[in-house]
């Protein structure tokens, strides 16, 4: 898939950043002209893959870790959001992918994370080793026909 | 301030505003339970009016405030929600507990 044009930038695991990162793909997004219910949806999906990473990625170091986020612009008006983390990593993906399966039901997560950004994405990737960590690669198309997707 | 607690007789309505994720649900679910504690309603209103954002974090905090009301014999209903908030409110199945308007 041809590439278009591309953001990396890489930040802090720390809750604050949760509504960072969302702004950051809602302001690239913008140059695909996407309609308002498309970006809520992509900002819902970003903001699952960030709290995942911060929650369960960097649990129990002492250290913050960090996050990486790629943005790219590709063919045909495809939007692409890697969101990668260098914490624990999961064992069982597929179980971890199970809606409402959590590894902290005292926190209240409420286990819906890959769940939303499976319903809210067109496709979701999910490469993990444990210790090693964790890349979600999520793609959207946008569509250009927006008078349309609104209603 | 994002949430303000009004009071009348059985019921306690809070009024949720800005964004809720992660970050900010940790204030929102102190801020309730503190009043669900102090008046054991019957209704918990949960008015979504000027909620711009909500992730998955937000069902965890309705999730949650319907198990404490229930406990004291409470209901939770939920008010004003946007389509976005709706959408995700509907992929947790929340409409099963909560009345959603």
């Amino acid at each position: 898939m041809k590439i278009l044009s591309e953001v990396k930038l890489t930040f802090s695991a720390e809750s604050r950043n949760e509504s960072f990162a969302r702004s950051v793909v809602s302001a690239f997004a913008a140059r695909l002209d996407p309609s308002v219910s498309e970006i809520g949806e992509i900002k819902t999906a970003v903001s699952e893959a960030v709290t995942n990473c911060i929650v369960h990625a960097y649990r129990g170091n002492k250290e913050k870790g960090r996050i990486e986020l790629v943005l790219r612009e590709q063919e045909n008006g495809v939007l692409y959001i890697k969101i990668k983390d260098r914490g624990c990593g999961i064992a069982d993906v597929k179980k971890a992918m199970e809606p409402l399966y959590t590894s902290c039901p005292e926190e209240e997560r409420a286990g819906l994370g890959f769940a939303v950004m499976e319903s809210f994405m067109d496709k979701v990737t999910v490469k993990s080793a444990p210790q090693k960590g964790t890349a979600v690669i999520m793609t959207r198309k946008i569509l250009s026909d927006n008078s349309a997707a609104d209603t | 301030m994002p949430v303000v607690i009004e009071t009348e007789e059985n019921t306690v309505i809070a009024r949720l505003s800005g964004e809720i994720d992660h970050h900010s649900a940790k204030e929102l679910r102190s801020d309730i339970d503190l009043a669900i504690d102090r008046h054991r309603p019957e209704k918990l209103i949960l008015d979504f009016d000027g909620v711009t954002f909500m992730d998955s974090s937000g069902i965890g905090l309705v999730m949650g405030r319907y198990k404490a009301v229930k406990l004291c014999g409470g209901c939770v209903i939920i008010e004003n929600t946007g389509s976005q908030i709706k959408k995700v409110m509907r992929l947790a199945g929340l409409d099963r507990l909560a009345v959603i308007k």
